[in-house]
């Protein structure tokens, strides 16, 4: 069929299929920010991961996820950093301390509420000397990341589904 | 401390981009920074220590500070910088960037995430034009450029000449730089 000569009723099923896309991507939009929104309920992120989403624009439209990315390798780091420390005896409570305060600080950059204030309990145990109590501390904390790496690859997940349908209903 | 343009004695339209040097070793820390400056407008630096922005700003720490040049090019209007660095921590910095009689005008802010009372006012004794407590916020950003560039506009109208950052006498900075 020649576009130039579409039949009357095809035009009007497209106009309506155009406006059940808008209804839909509409929809979506307004539900992908309650995917962060989700997890601030849930309590595993703070109002700093939404100043992150809003740095995202056209000009670094993966921001949130190449942040994130990159707190994933620093953070693998300085895990495994304080796992070779709390198996050295006797405990250096200095190193533990900085590799946390390292941990600790970009955790918060990225709002990582949950898991900032586990990694607070350990810096408790670490200050007062407590070596057994860094360790099941450290556990807590090692839990912790897990659930919201596996929280964030859902977070991203979703909003790698709404990036398409946002991108094509892009008012120009 | 303009835009690092030579010459023009009338004030643009447009505001003049600042150049902000951040200072900071968390990569994650440096990224967020960079992008909250590029939003508002900034140019930005980032460097990864102390000794890094003392390198980029000229002073090397084993040359002393290195017979004046004009810094046009490389002209900073803000350094930023986080507190707890291996190294250089950034009040360190802090005291060698005050300590040296070409770079001492440039407003330089502290940023920690640790919010200790004892710290913030070391700070702001040695010459810190602020304290931020992190994470760093947009509107906090926002706020301190449009105070850095507040005060380029009150030194605009003192009178431009291509000059040597280390020839203008102090009594020509007002203290809204301080």
């Amino acid at each position: 069929m020649k576009a130039s000569l579409k039949p009357p009723y095809m035009i009007a099923l497209m106009r309506k299929l155009e406006i059940w896309v808008i209804l839909l991507s509409t929809f979506l939009m307004e539900t992908a920010p309650t995917a962060a929104n989700s997890l601030m309920r849930q309590g595993y992120l703070d109002e700093q991961f939404i100043q992150l989403e809003e740095l995202q624009d056209a000009e670094n439209p993966n921001f949130v996820e190449e942040v994130v990315t990159m707190y994933y390798r620093d953070s693998a780091r300085l895990i495994q950093n304080i796992e070779q420390a709390l198996e050295k005896n006797p405990l250096d409570f200095a190193k533990l301390d900085n590799n946390m305060h390292q941990f600790m600080g970009s955790s918060s950059s990225i709002g990582a509420k949950k898991l900032k204030n586990e990694c607070t309990q350990f810096n408790e145990c670490c200050k007062t000397g407590n070596g057994e109590g860094c360790k099941r501390t450290f556990q807590q904390v090692k839990k912790e990341y897990a659930a919201l790496k596996k929280k964030l690859e859902q977070y991203f997940q979703f909003s790698r589904q709404i990036g398409p349908v946002e991108k094509a209903c892009r008012p120009k | 401390m303009g835009s690092g343009s030579s010459s023009s004695s009338s004030s643009s339209g447009t505001a003049p981009n600042l150049h902000v040097l951040a200072v900071d070793d968390s990569h994650v820390d440096r990224k967020v920074i960079e992008k909250l400056l590029k939003i508002s407008c900034c140019k930005v630096t980032a460097v990864e220590s102390g000794r890094r922005a003392l390198q980029y700003l000229g002073l090397d720490q084993l040359d002393g500070d290195k017979s004046p040049v004009e810094f046009d090019g490389l002209k900073v209007n803000l350094i930023m910088t986080d507190y707890s660095m291996p190294g250089m921590t950034g009040y360190e910095l802090l005291k060698e960037i005050k300590g040296s009689s070409r770079l001492r005008e440039i407003p330089v802010v502290i940023m920690s995430s640790e919010n200790i009372l004892g710290r913030i006012d070391r700070c702001m004794e040695e010459g810190a034009k602020e304290f931020l407590v992190k994470p760093v916020k947009l509107s906090d950003v926002r706020r301190l450029t449009d105070f850095i560039l507040q005060g380029d506009e009150d030194h605009q109208k003192v009178g431009s000449r291509k000059r040597k950052l280390w020839d203008v006498p102090r009594s020509w900075f007002s203290t809204s730089c301080q």
